[in-house]
């Protein structure tokens, strides 16, 4: 398989604080990549390095070309990321945000028809305020929201956080989903690593701002130390 | 962790009780204009002078929403852009013709603004901010006075100066006509914003400036158009203000203050409330000169200042404003 997205030596700082250091991975087209860590390992960090929201040295390259642009110009380039607090416009409707979703390009019926077919509910609900939605349809407007963008890579930042343990279930399996009948390739970040290494592929575990570990998830679920901190057995 | 959402926001929307009390405005309006015909003249005038508050008032709102400051200068620009449609004239351009010509030039104008004087500053200081539009607001003003000087300049007035008469009541072409521009200027801009893909992912970016960019929205530029809009509306606030108070370099000073008030009782962050607080005032203050005695013309700002005091005591976020409290 070919990379799409190859992270190479990556610093990124806020202000006087280095968050990164030298952290490399890569996503290869139509997988799905894990990132896991404690809270302030650089999971956060590492997606904002790509979509171009902190400030980043290193090489980062997308579907053979170096990424330099902010984070408008990454969403031009094809990449999704659903943020911290999912970057929903609580103030606009469910359909308002969906018509944001494909900003960059011209949406068609097809597109809202696609949407649909993952998420039932939106279309009942295209009038109401994103605000007024619960935590889990919240979420799921998020990704539906960046689904309209018809990215090449998604980037989901904790799409559990908060979230009741079947909705998790549920998210998870409209992610799966998403990546194999649309082959859309998802690079997400996770504290709930039991969940994130039976859907990813490839995982990599952060500690402080460095690569700890990386390498297939099934071998990562058997390794000592990956299972004592971040599986709880 | 870095702000893609605010902790508290106010959001915009009329409650019941002020829904009401806005249609027992009307009622009283209508009923008063239909027993007296100066009554009724009142309040068309009233509502041309609102119209003109309004569209002020509207600009402020745009540009609070957008970049979160009051552009002290909004008036002065709106004079500015006036002049030019004077010097237009001044060169035989037809008075429609420099109408539109002038609102082209005053887009423009408010989106260079933008990125030359806010943009650089915009997230470093609110206080910087504020010192910078009241700084254009004399310079403006210093650069008009020196260009045009400051006394009385006229203009070819736009809707003739016919009066017309239904029953006995005298309606002058001019208030109408103010009434109409003003009103559809406002109307033109809320499709915008309300319909059109430009709109939408103008208000993404006031709303959520991080969260717009992440759909691929180039936000600075979302703001220079907003810019260029208040402007523009500014423009025709300044254009219709001329007919009745004709160009000078303090036209739109007194107009700013009312505009102020008016977008105030609207609640700041409402486009629908600064209109209707500009009606309001208008309406108000010309049928509380006709009919209460003692306020003469000298009593109008002293009230608009009451009103604007009043709001802000009893009901901070005015009529369209209700505070809301979300989780981050």
């Amino acid at each position: 398989m070919a990379a799409l997205l190859v992270l190479e030596n990556v610093d990124a700082r806020y202000g006087p604080i280095q968050a990164l250091h030298g952290v490399s991975l890569t996503v290869d087209e139509g997988s799905i990549v894990a990132v896991l860590g404690a809270n302030g390992a650089g999971k956060t960090t590492t997606l904002r390095a790509v979509s171009g929201t902190v400030r980043r040295s290193g090489r980062v390259e997308f579907a053979g070309k170096t990424l330099r642009a902010g984070p408008d110009g990454t969403a031009r380039r094809g990449i999704a990321h659903v943020p911290e607090g999912r970057g929903t416009f609580a103030e606009l409707t469910v359909w308002e945000n969906l018509r944001l979703g494909a900003y960059t390009r011209r949406a068609s019926k097809d597109d809202f028809a696609r949407v649909e077919q993952y998420f039932p509910w939106i279309d009942e609900r295209r009038s109401q305020q994103a605000g007024t939605l619960s935590g889990g349809e919240q979420q799921m407007l998020a990704l539906a929201r960046a689904f309209m963008a018809r990215p090449r890579l998604l980037l989901l930042d904790e799409p559990s956080l908060g979230l009741a343990p079947l909705l998790v279930t549920e998210i998870f399996r409209i992610i799966r989903e998403l990546n194999e009948h649309e082959g859309l390739t998802v690079l997400v970040v996770e504290q709930n690593a039991h969940i994130a290494l039976q859907l990813a592929g490839d995982a990599y575990v952060l500690e402080v701002g460095r690569v700890a570990l990386s390498g297939p998830s099934a071998e990562l679920q058997q390794h000592e130390s990956v299972r004592r901190s971040y599986l709880g057995y | 962790m870095l702000g893609f959402s605010r902790k508290t926001k106010v959001t915009t929307g009329a409650s019941l009780p002020v829904l009401i009390g806005l249609a027992a405005v009307c009622v009283f309006l209508i009923v008063g204009s239909l027993v007296s015909d100066i009554f009724a003249q009142q309040t068309v005038a009233g509502l041309a002078q609102g119209a003109i508050f309004a569209s002020l008032a509207l600009a402020l709102v745009l540009i609070y929403r957008a970049t979160e400051v009051i552009n002290f200068a909004q008036g002065e620009m709106a004079m500015a852009t006036t002049y030019i449609a004077y010097q237009l004239t001044l060169w035989h351009v037809t008075y429609w013709l420099a109408f539109f010509l002038t609102l082209i030039i005053a887009f423009v104008f408010g989106g260079v603004v933008y990125g030359v004087l806010i943009r650089p500053v915009q997230h470093r200081s609110v206080i910087a901010l504020v010192i910078i539009t009241v700084g254009l607001f004399i310079l403006i003003d210093g650069l008009v006075t020196w260009k045009w000087g400051a006394d009385l300049k006229f203009m070819q007035a736009p809707f003739g100066n016919q009066v017309y008469h239904v029953g006995g009541v005298a309606f002058s072409r001019q208030d109408i006509g103010v009434l109409l521009v003003s009103i559809l200027s406002v109307v033109v801009l809320w499709v915008l914003f309300q319909f059109t893909k430009l709109g939408l992912a103008m208000r993404a970016a006031a709303l959520r400036p991080a969260a717009a960019s992440l759909v691929g929205v180039r936000v600075d530029w979302m703001l220079a158009i907003g810019w260029g809009l208040a402007a523009m509306l500014g423009a025709v606030a300044g254009l219709m203000t001329e007919p009745s108070q004709f160009l000078q370099p303090t036209m739109m000073q007194a107009i700013l203050l009312y505009s102020f008030a008016a977008a105030v009782l609207g609640g700041l962050e409402s486009p629908a409330g600064s209109v209707v607080g500009g009606l309001l005032i208008g309406v108000f203050l010309n049928l509380i000169g006709q009919y209460v005695g003692f306020a003469t013309s000298e009593l109008r700002l002293p009230i608009a200042f009451a009103v604007l005091l009043i709001v802000l005591l009893l009901k901070p976020n005015g009529l369209f404003g209700r505070k809301q409290v979300r989780r981050v």
